[in-house]
Order: C-alpha cells, then sequence, then structure tokens
C-alpha cells in the first residue's frame, strides 16, 4: 500500500515490530485466564482427606471409601494373598514400579512396598484401572487379585498389573493411620 | 488525534449552548426542586426521613485506592470479633476454613486454620449405618452456621433470621446524590459496605426526646431501613480481648469486623488490584506504541 | 462483500483453498482493500469496538458457564464459586458483568454517531434497521444475563420486566405464565433465560455479519455526510483504519479495565450480593443503567399499557428515523438547527436516564413526563419539520475538498504528495 521507502526503515520497522510484538505479549497474557480457569478450582482441591474406620473389617474383607471423586478399596487381605503377592518376582511384573505416592517415584513393586508400612495385611489402593479409568472388580481373574471388566487388564492381590492392556499398578494414595482402627486417605 | 475528536464538534458549540438553555427554561422549576430533593439534609429531607440518619463516613481503609491492601493484622481481630460475636447469630455460607489461610486475606498458617476447624463440630454422613455423625471440622468445611435453617434463626431472634454475612460487605452501600457518584468513577470509591457496616456498628443510641422505638427493636443511626434495628447492640468496650495491643473499644472492633467482612466478600480484592495495575500499565504502553504507528502510517496523508 | 477483490494467494495451498472457498478473497476486500473516506474521525472506530465487545462477552461468556449452574437453589452460590474458587474466575464474572455495560455503551456512542451524522439516511436504512435489530436483541440478552446470578435485583427486575407483557389485553396473563413457566418467576424462568442468554450472543452476530454486509454496500458513511466521489476520497482499510481502530479500541481498553479492576461493583446493584427472595421487594428496584432512559418513559405514562406502549415506542421511533428525517443533508455539521435539536435531544435521553434511577415521586415524576413528552416531539415532530424549514450550509464538493480545502492539491492514497496538514 503506502509504505514507499523512507529515509529511515530500521527506525520504522523497529516501532512496527515493537507494537506488534507487544500486542502478542497481551493477546497470549490475556488467553492464559481462559485456559486456568478449567483447572480444578479452590474447593476441589481442599477436598483433600477422608477417613475409614477399619475396625470391623475382618480378613479378607474389603470397604470402598470415595476420595476426590475416585473409589479407594481398603483391604484387610488373607495370608494367602500376602503369600501370593510375596511370591511374585519383580522381574515377572509388567511395571516395576510401587506407584505408591508415600514413597519416592522409583520403590520397587514389592509386596511391602505395595502394603501398609509395618501392617502387611492392610492394602489400600484406588481402584481405577490404569488402562483408560474402568472400575476393576475385586478378587477376581487369574491372579485372584483384580479384573478390570472393560479390556481385559488382570492385577495380582497386591493391585500390580500382571496381563492386558494396562500400562501400570494401580495408584496407592497418600494415607496414614490415625490409629490401629482408623485410616486417612489424603 | 484530539484535534480529529474535537474538529467536527467546535463548530456546534453554539449549538450546544442553544440547547443547553433551552433545555433549561423547559424544566427549571423541575429541577429546583429535584436539587432540593437529593441534597442530604436539605429542608426536603425533614418531611420524609432518609435513612441511615447519621450518613457514613469515608473511613480510611488500607484497601481502598489503586494500591489498596488487606492489612492481615486487621484482618486477624475482624476475624476474631465475628468469631467471638457474630457468628454465634450469623451465618457465614460462602466460607471455607481454608479460606482463613489465604493469602491476601487473614493469613493464619495452615495449622492455624487447622485447628480453628477442629475446634468446631459438623456434621458428616451418612456413616455404613445410614446416620449422620458429628466430626472435627477440615478446612474443607464451611464455617458452620448458627442455626439449622432460616426459620430455626428467626424463632430464636425474635422472628428475624440474621442475615447471612458472606457478602455484607457488598450488598451494602452508601448513597452517592450527584455529582459524588461521578467522581467516584476516578476516585474509585468501592467502600461503601464497610462504611456502612461501621457506621451501623457504632450507631447504636440513646433515642432522642419524641421517639420512641418499637418493642424488640433498638434505636440506630446507622440503620438503612428505619431508625431502629432488631439486632441488639452486639459489640461493647473491652468485650474482645486482643493480643497485639490494638485498641479494645467499639470504634476498633467495628472497624476491624467491616474490613473482616470486605475481606469475607472479595477474597480477591488484592489479586484484583494488582492485577489491574499491570494491566493499565500495559494497555497505556501498548495505547502508546499504537498511537506512534499510527501516525507513522497516516504522517503522509491529509484527513 | 463488495471491493475489487485482487487477491491473488502466491502459496500453493492457499491457492488450492481459494479456488474452492474464496474465503481470502472476501477478507482481502472487506478488510484490507476495502476503501473508507479519508476523513473518518475517531467516532467511527466504536463498530469495531462493537464487534470485539461482542467476541470478548461471547469468550467470558462460554467460561463461565462451564461453572454456573441454572438452578434457583444453586445459581447464586455457584456464581460466588466462581467469584471465589475457580482459577481467576472473579475476573472473568467481572470482565463480563461490566463487558456488558462496556457493550451498551460503545453501542449508544455508535448511536448517537449515527444520528449526529446521518448515517442512517438512504442508502443506508437497511443497515440502520439491521443496527437497531441488533440494539433489541442486544436488550434482551443483556436483561436475561442480569437475571442469572438469581440476587434480589436479577430477580425482582425479572418479575417487573416480564409483568410489562401483562399489559397486552386479553392474551397478557396467558404470555406472562407462558414466560415464567409457572405462576411466578422461579425455576423454569431462570432454567430457559440462562439458554437464551447463551444462544442470543451467536443470533446477534448473525445479524451482525448481515450489518457488515449491508454497510460494504455504500461503504462507509463519513463526517461530511458527502458521498465517495472517486478513489482520491478514501483509503484502504490496511493499514490506515485498521490501526486506527486498534487504537480506538485500546483506549476503550484501558477505559474497559479501569471498571473492571477498579470499580467491579460501581454499575451493579448491593441488593445483587443478596439471594434471591421471592417474598421480599427491595426498596427501590432499578434495572441496569443501560435500560434507565426507557424504564423512566415506562414510569412516565400513568398506564399501564400506554406506558408500556409509549416504552417500546421509544425503540420503534428510531427505527423509523430514515422516513421521520425529511433533510437531504446527512452530516449534523452543516444542519445548523438540527445540530441543536441533537444536542438538546442527547441531553434529553441521557436526563431520563438519571430519572430512571431515581424514585418516581414528587419533581422526579414531572421532568420525567416533560422529557418524554419531548422525547418523541423531537422524532415525531422537530425531525419531519427540519427537513422542509432548514436552510442548511453548503457542502463542500467532496471528502478531499473538506481535507484540503478548495483548490489544494490532488491526492492519492498510494504515493502522497502533499505536505501534511497536521
Amino acid at each position: 500500500m503506502a509504505s514507499s521507502a523512507t529515509a529511515e526503515p530500521t527506525r520504522r520497522d523497529f516501532l512496527y515490530i515493537a507494537t506488534g510484538a507487544v500486542g502478542a505479549v497481551g493477546l497470549a497474557a490475556t488467553v492464559w485466564p481462559f485456559i486456568n480457569q478449567m483447572n480444578p478450582d479452590a474447593s476441589a482441591l481442599a477436598l483433600a482427606t477422608s477417613e475409614v474406620d477399619i475396625g470391623s473389617i475382618q480378613a479378607g474383607e474389603s470397604v470402598t471409601v470415595k476420595w476426590r471423586g475416585k473409589p479407594v478399596v481398603v483391604r484387610n487381605r488373607t495370608e494367602q494373598e500376602i503369600a501370593d503377592a510375596k511370591a511374585a518376582a519383580l522381574s515377572e511384573l509388567k511395571d516395576p514400579i510401587a506407584r505408591n505416592a508415600n514413597l519416592p517415584a522409583d520403590a520397587p513393586a514389592t509386596d511391602a512396598n505395595r502394603a501398609a508400612e509395618g501392617k502387611e495385611n492392610w492394602f489400600v489402593m484406588v481402584n481405577v484401572c490404569t488402562h483408560l479409568g474402568c472400575i476393576p472388580l475385586g478378587q477376581e481373574g487369574e491372579y485372584h487379585g483384580w479384573f478390570c471388566p472393560c479390556h481385559g487388564s488382570v492385577y495380582d492381590t497386591a493391585g500390580r498389573i500382571r496381563k492386558g492392556p494396562a500400562p501400570e499398578n494401580m495408584a496407592i494414595p497418600v494415607y496414614s493411620f490415625l490409629s490401629d482402627t482408623k485410616i486417612r486417605i489424603g | 488525534m484530539m484535534k480529529m475528536i474535537s474538529a467536527p464538534f467546535a463548530r456546534t458549540r453554539l449549538g450546544l449552548a442553544l440547547g443547553a438553555s433551552l433545555l433549561a427554561a423547559a424544566c427549571l422549576a423541575g429541577t429546583v426542586s429535584a436539587n432540593a430533593a437529593e441534597g442530604e439534609p436539605a429542608p426536603a429531607a425533614e418531611a420524609v426521613p432518609t435513612y441511615p440518619i447519621r450518613h457514613p463516613h469515608m473511613e480510611p481503609w488500607s484497601f481502598a485506592g489503586i494500591f489498596g491492601k488487606y492489612d492481615t493484622a486487621q484482618l486477624q481481630r475482624g476475624y476474631q470479633v465475628y468469631k467471638e460475636v457474630c457468628a454465634s447469630c450469623h451465618s457465614m455460607n460462602f466460607l471455607h476454613f481454608r479460606n482463613l489461610a489465604d493469602e491476601g486475606g487473614p493469613h493464619f498458617t495452615e495449622a492455624q486454620a487447622k485447628a480453628v476447624a477442629a475446634g468446631y463440630q459438623v456434621q458428616d454422613g451418612p456413616n455404613d449405618a445410614g446416620d449422620m455423625f458429628e466430626r472435627p471440622g477440615r478446612l474443607s468445611d464451611r464455617f458452620p452456621a448458627p442455626f439449622p435453617n432460616p426459620e430455626a434463626a428467626a424463632a430464636a431472634n425474635n422472628g428475624k433470621a440474621p442475615p447471612d454475612l458472606s457478602l455484607m460487605a457488598k450488598a451494602r452501600a452508601v448513597h452517592r446524590g450527584f455529582p459524588w457518584f461521578v467522581l467516584d468513577v476516578f476516585t474509585q470509591y468501592q467502600e461503601g459496605g464497610p462504611d456502612y457496616i461501621h457506621n451501623l456498628l457504632t450507631g447504636y443510641k440513646e433515642p432522642p426526646p419524641g421517639v420512641t422505638v418499637g418493642p424488640g427493636l433498638h434505636y440506630n443511626v446507622g440503620f438503612n431501613a428505619g431508625p431502629a434495628i432488631a439486632m441488639p447492640p452486639p459489640l461493647s468496650d473491652g468485650q474482645v480481648t486482643y493480643t497485639d495491643g490494638a485498641p479494645q473499644t467499639v470504634d476498633q472492633y467495628a472497624r476491624d469486623v467491616s474490613a473482616f467482612l470486605m475481606w469475607a466478600a472479595e477474597p480477591h480484592l488484592d489479586a484484583r488490584k494488582r492485577t489491574g495495575f499491570q494491566v493499565i500499565i500495559f494497555v497505556l504502553v501498548f495505547a502508546g506504541l499504537l498511537y506512534a504507528t499510527k501516525r507513522k502510517i497516516w504522517s503522509k496523508i491529509a484527513h | 462483500m463488495s471491493g475489487h477483490s485482487s487477491y491473488e494467494p502466491t502459496n500453493p495451498a492457499l491457492k488450492w483453498l481459494e479456488a474452492r472457498l474464496p474465503i481470502g478473497g472476501l477478507i482481502h476486500s472487506s478488510f484490507i482493500v476495502f476503501p473508507n473516506p479519508r476523513n473518518l474521525n475517531y467516532f467511527w472506530t466504536f463498530g469495531g469496538i462493537l464487534a470485539f465487545m461482542l467476541v470478548a462477552q461471547i469468550a467470558t461468556g462460554v467460561v463461565l458457564a462451564m461453572h454456573y449452574t441454572p438452578h434457583t437453589t444453586l445459581a447464586f452460590a455457584s456464581v460466588e464459586g466462581i467469584m471465589r474458587d475457580v482459577n481467576g474466575g472473579w475476573m472473568l464474572r467481572y470482565l463480563h458483568s461490566n463487558g456488558a455495560s462496556m457493550f451498551f455503551i460503545a453501542v449508544y456512542i455508535h448511536i448517537f454517531r449515527g444520528l449526529y451524522y446521518g448515517s442512517y439516511k438512504s442508502p443506508r436504512e437497511v443497515l440502520w434497521i439491521l443496527g437497531m435489530i441488533i440494539f433489541l436483541l442486544m436488550m434482551a440478552t443483556g436483561f436475561m444475563g442480569y437475571v442469572l446470578p438469581w440476587g434480589q435485583m436479577s430477580f425482582w427486575g425479572a418479575t417487573v420486566i416480564t409483568n410489562l407483557f401483562s399489559a397486552i389485553p386479553i392474551v397478557g396473563e396467558a404470555i406472562v405464565t407462558w414466560l415464567w413457566g409457572g405462576f411466578s418467576v422461579d425455576n423454569p424462568t431462570l432454567n430457559r433465560f440462562f439458554a437464551l442468554h447463551y444462544l442470543l450472543p451467536f443470533i446477534i452476530a448473525g445479524v451482525v455479519v448481515l450489518h457488515i454486509w449491508a454497510l460494504h454496500v455504500p461503504g462507509s458513511n463519513n463526517p461530511t455526510g458527502v458521498s465517495v466521489k472517486d478513489e482520491q476520497d478514501t483509503l484502504p482499510f490496511h493499514p490506515y483504519f485498521t490501526v486506527k481502530d486498534a487504537l480506538g479500541l485500546v483506549l476503550f481498553l484501558a477505559f474497559y479495565s479501569w471498571f473492571v479492576f477498579f470499580l467491579p461493583n460501581y454499575l451493579g446493584h448491593p441488593d445483587n450480593y443478596i439471594e434471591a427472595n421471592p417474598l421480599v421487594t427491595p426498596a427501590h428496584i432499578v434495572p441496569e443503567w443501560y435500560f434507565l432512559p426507557f424504564y423512566a418513559i415506562l414510569r412516565s405514562i400513568p398506564d399501564k399499557l400506554f406506558g408500556v406502549i409509549a416504552m417500546f415506542g421509544a425503540i420503534a421511533v428510531l427505527f423509523l428515523v430514515p422516513w421521520l428525517d425529511t433533510s437531504k443533508v446527512r452530516s449534523a455539521n452543516y444542519r445548523p438547527l438540527y445540530r441543536q435539536f441533537f444536542w438538546i435531544w442527547a441531553v434529553v435521553s441521557v436526563g431520563l436516564g438519571y430519572i430512571g434511577a431515581m424514585p418516581p415521586e414528587g419533581a422526579y415524576v414531572i421532568i420525567g413526563r416533560i422529557l418524554t413528552a419531548y422525547y418523541f416531539v423531537h422524532f415525531l415532530v422537530i425531525l419531519p419539520l427540519l427537513g422542509l424549514f432548514e436552510k442548511p450550509r453548503p457542502l463542500p464538493a467532496s471528502i478531499t475538498e473538506s481535507v484540503l480545502g478548495k483548490g489544494g492539491a490532488p491526492v492519492t492514497a498510494g504515493a502522497p504528495s502533499a505536505p501534511q496538514t497536521k
């Protein structure tokens, strides 16, 4: 259009570039709140804890509680289940990482690292299949642990993936024993 | 740029003057009486009393102005007044215990906020047996209401339910007539709510001779709906023990709790003003650059 | 949309697209090379500002709808959730609520500009009517949006405004019941208002496309009101008017930001921070400020049906302005009498807004009636008569002449040779 060459092209170009750049920065800064508003809000972040009374859970029984909108299973495992879980060598596991939020991120997936510390019969786990988010059925499948009916992932009695499409062991949430009969999840 | 806006209208100045004088003539009588009705304690005001009787004073709030910020110590004192005095009758439904630890708020430590929460029993449930049960409060819980429902609140308070306080500081305002409401745009006066609350809490007086106050009501010169309010005087000197050496007077309590209620109603005020300052600076810089660009582009064009 | 499409992409992918969907040519002819009168002033930037505000309101509105719950028991609390808990929610909500006011400020300036410079006159009547349709849709959208937070003013504003329709003889009551979906403003009302509040902006966007289309047939009016005669009178849209519109927009954004960040509740009403209570009416019911002049007209007529007719009539006369104004001269700059009456009318309209905010008692009622009468006299009596009696000032022969004065050196857009006149 009207851009006949002027004596000082560099100064003019600098002005145009500066204006355009500042405009682009403004646009980017404006877009961010529109994206960030979809992240969990303060009330969702605060819904952190659930308390479970485990005094009445006998060996071989489970209780499921909702934590952050997901089912968390608290199981009092039988001797047999513990023995089965311990029998599995790390080399047999599809995912050798413990996936336990109470332990370092690289802790190996031994049964001791999956079960409650010092109370190996107690087992707390987010009961969500790591494949695509379905809820596996308890005490079913080849390893008598969990079996996901959606796409056939098979977990053992320590919630570790053994067969099927799921890539990881089911997650262990942050939890702690408030007393011998009470745990707090989150 | 100014030249361009004003050029077409410069020639209209004569028309403006004519128009204004015509209009003034058309409604001269009306305008004069309107001013009388608008004026604050003008003679006309005596015929129809205006409330509040004592017009709220513009208090020096720390959160006023472009660089305004909440005073953390004041909010903590205000929370103490709310907790020890107001909370026995007034709910605060939109606040959670976690908010007490919020930055730009009372900013208690998380441990302090947890201890406050644990001091309350909160209803939860149903449990496995299907019963509701009480447990100590947690950060994610709302401030518990003093009454289970508005009807119970009214029944316990002479038939009038004490209003929820979460938004009180934005749900009340100071009447600003002309020209103040225009000037407020420039001075950005947005503290009418806390000014009103402070005026109300310090407004309990002996009724003047000749004024009778209905049963269950209390004469208050700060109330916006009549000469007397159902709420009995909530504050008295020395009632709340401050630990930071602030004066333990009704005026100071009213000030602190008003500030606290402002935070409760507008918890992100600090962030809003901080962001706003950055935005305005950015926009002005950008406008300056655009103005230079625009001049450059148009420099060879007569228009 | 008119303009000569000289657009020929060199990029093969764009070439491929252009052969199948000539959208590049459309944009190029409409917003790049489109010829605009060279003498447009900053009042002409409000069209672009309005387009921006529509997009801004849709953008903030869509994200707010992600957090809002249109139910009487949850609406107020969900808005508070946005204000307190959603990341940046307070900003998005204040942008949206103040954005509505900014949208109306801009549209009123846009309409006043059109009235001052006679932009509604032939051949732009359809353009003007489309604009008025947008204005009506904006009012409906703004009204329904104000109901959504479900505060006291939301509820009682909705009750009062919907009750306007009960003034219609015979079927009025049935219409109101139908609007409510019940026997008072309640959950069905809130739900449908939310649905319509979400829908209408997209209809507005559609009418805006028609509005721009109708604009691009004759091109923009200009401060002289003299039609474009040749290429000398115009400049290409880009870069001349893109940069000018951008500057106008950014200055407007500074004003908008001032309200959002420092006066976010100035244009609202404190009662709307009290949750709706169908059993208690606030002491003074006041609509949003942008409805106040029409509200004042409604209250000035001491009869329900005629009050409603007058209020809608105040908007209807605007539709008829192209035919009520009998003068052949467009711009008020060359109409000495109209210019004075325009400003009287502008002051009267602002005065009506002030009256609308005051309680309907005493002198306010009388002033309101005088101003209401004048409002209609302006359109129905003064405008038609002025064209017959007014002696307009001599018009410049062309836009170029008005810019450079008679005998000014000829200038072209491409290679300006005249010395700067600034």
